[in-house]
């Protein structure tokens, strides 16, 4: 095979799969949209994605918040800026690493969950039974977790965001010297209410990603144990990646003004 | 009024392939209302394919499948889909019970979720059911994983009648039995079939079991039922490939491609 041939057919296998993407994206979305709803199935996810991560998303962003601290002192200091540390780290955190950084962690914890129990029913045929028995797959399994993710993820961003300025806050006062009211009082009134904002907003977008990248994966899982396997590993590097490529496209429409 | 004369469920010229693999080559099965017919085959001869195909988890090629003289390629929404699914149970291979719900909530699943029963009632009707199959009501609220295989498969039997259906699939009811539990699945599939005077179709390699549930064998080989007829002259059939498969014997006209 010529190189133009191996490009061609690796872009084509590309557009493939983006096309079998976008068509589970859409049926995802419009039985997360319709009635009927599974409210139990739903109250079961916002617990398993929302709930249960909050203290993966709670440990990384204190440490993020505080070692962001340490970095931007430091750097800062280069200049003389050291005093605009406490304003850099809410930037940093509301804006870029409070909803990336919960974002990631769902993909890891989330992302595989997904892929590997929704797989697991492909393999045992549990989907199939699904149909048979007159529920729709996507509205039982695909549309739960579409909404969970869409929902909690802003808020564990938002839980991550407090949590990581706490961070900066206590490696800022407790070793940095600076004064605690201070710190507050600069952080306050120097982020707006876009910054906070338009994090929650890019959370909504990668929790979407981080499920349906667990449940295409999963749902097209074959080949048995290895299939959900390979399904699982697929849904984590994918919605990694997809997050971050999110992650850019966003930050760029809401910088340009 | 009188009987309708259309078979009940019917594959007409269905045809399909996995990429340039043909596993159904124009296979044409009409289920007479209230019978039992039993396909036969060797593994990886699309039996299975067959009946995914004829419960609509699967579309064919070409050649058409009919529910009740109805052709199922006009199902266009998934409300429709949902009523047409509401006439078939279907006993998995493996049961494919719900591993994250309780047994009385797998037999009460199209109760609970499709039919909108009130939980209460679901649970007395697939506790019912559950006693039916020889199920104690101790087990509705264990998970499926604490069951034995054939408990599972019996709960996943009681799940395929709990509603009435009026066509009932079995995949290979007895696979990964002892021969004292697969006679009992038998058993019970036959006395459920009768008591809901249903159409039933079931994928087996095991003629014991063959024998027993069905009305009429069909043998699938090479993509095209190669033979049909009563489940009495199987042993007489005069075909060489049911001979064969029937008495499993290695030489003959059915090569083992390995
Ligand atoms: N989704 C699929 N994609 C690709 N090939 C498939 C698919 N489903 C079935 N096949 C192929 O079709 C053929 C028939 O499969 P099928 O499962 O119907 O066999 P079977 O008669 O039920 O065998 P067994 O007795 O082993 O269950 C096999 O060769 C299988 O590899
Ligand atoms: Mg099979």
């Amino acid at each position: 095979m010529n190189p133009v041939q191996a490009v061609g057919r690796s872009t084509l296998g590309l557009l493939r799969t983006a096309g079998s993407v976008a068509i589970f994206a859409g049926r995802g979305v419009a039985a997360s949209v319709s009635t009927p709803w599974f409210g139990g199935q739903m109250a079961r996810q916002v617990v398993s994605i929302g709930y249960l991560s909050l203290p993966v998303v709670g440990l990384t962003a204190v440490f993020t918040g505080a070692a962001l601290a340490l970095n931007i002192y430091t750097g800062g200091g280069r200049f003389n800026a050291e005093q605009i540390m406490p304003q850099i780290v809410a930037l940093g955190i509301t804006r870029e690493l409070g909803p990336v950084l919960a974002a990631l962690m769902l993909a890891g914890r989330v992302s595989a969950a997904i892929a590997a129990e929704i797989g697991a029913m492909r393999a045992t045929e549990q989907i199939d039974a699904l149909h048979t028995l007159s529920t729709d797959p996507f509205r039982y399994l695909v549309a739960p977790r579409l909404i969970a993710a869409v929902l909690t993820l802003p808020l564990l961003t938002a839980v991550a965001d407090t949590i990581g300025v706490a961070g900066g806050f206590l490696v800022a006062t407790q070793t940095l010297g600076f004064s605690g009211p201070l710190y507050v009082q600069n952080t306050w009134n120097f982020l707006t209410s876009w910054d906070i904002q338009s994090g929650l907003i890019k959370a909504a977008v990668f929790g979407f990603i981080v499920a349906l990248m667990g449940a295409y994966h999963g749902y097209n899982a074959s080949g048995g144990a290895r299939g959900v396997g390979r399904a699982t590993t697929h849904a984590v590097v994918s919605a990694a990646i997809l997050v971050f490529a999110a992650d850019y496209i966003l930050t760029s429409i809401f910088t340009a003004k | 009024m009188t009987e309708p004369t259309h078979p009940m469920l019917e594959l007409r010229g269905v045809r399909k392939a996995f990429g340039d693999k043909v596993v159904l080559d124009g296979v044409d099965i009409p289920v007479a209302r209230g019978r039992s017919l039993v396909i036969i085959g060797g593994s990886g001869q699309g039996k299975s394919v067959t009946i995914k195909i004829a419960i609509g988890l699967m579309a064919p090629d070409s050649g058409q499948v009919f529910v009740d003289g109805e052709d199922t390629a006009n199902i266009r929404t998934s409300a429709e889909r949902a009523r047409h699914n509401a006439r078939f149970g279907m006993l998995f291979q493996g049961a494919a019970l719900f591993d994250s719900l309780t047994i009385w909530e797998n037999v009460a699943f199209r109760l609970i979720n499709a039919d909108k029963v009130p939980r209460k009632e679901a649970r007395d009707r697939a506790i019912e059911a559950l006693a039916r199959v020889g199920l104690p009501a101790s087990v509705a609220n264990l998970y499926p994983i604490e069951l034995s295989g054939g408990m599972q498969k019996r709960a996943g039997l009681a799940r395929a009648v709990v509603a009435a259906p009026q066509i009932i699939f079995f995949d290979e009811p007895t696979t990964g039995l002892d021969p004292i539990n697969a006679d009992v699945i038998n058993d019970l599939i036959v006395e459920q079939v009768k008591r809901l005077g249903c159409t039933a179709v079931s994928i087996t390699h095991d003629m014991a079991s063959a024998r027993k549930i069905g009305d009429e064998i069909a043998m699938l080989h090479k993509g095209k039922i190669v033979w049909r007829g009563p489940a009495a002259d199987i042993d007489h059939s005069g075909n060489a490939y049911v001979d064969q498969f029937v008495n499993g014997r290695a030489d003959g006209p059915i090569k083992v491609e390995v």
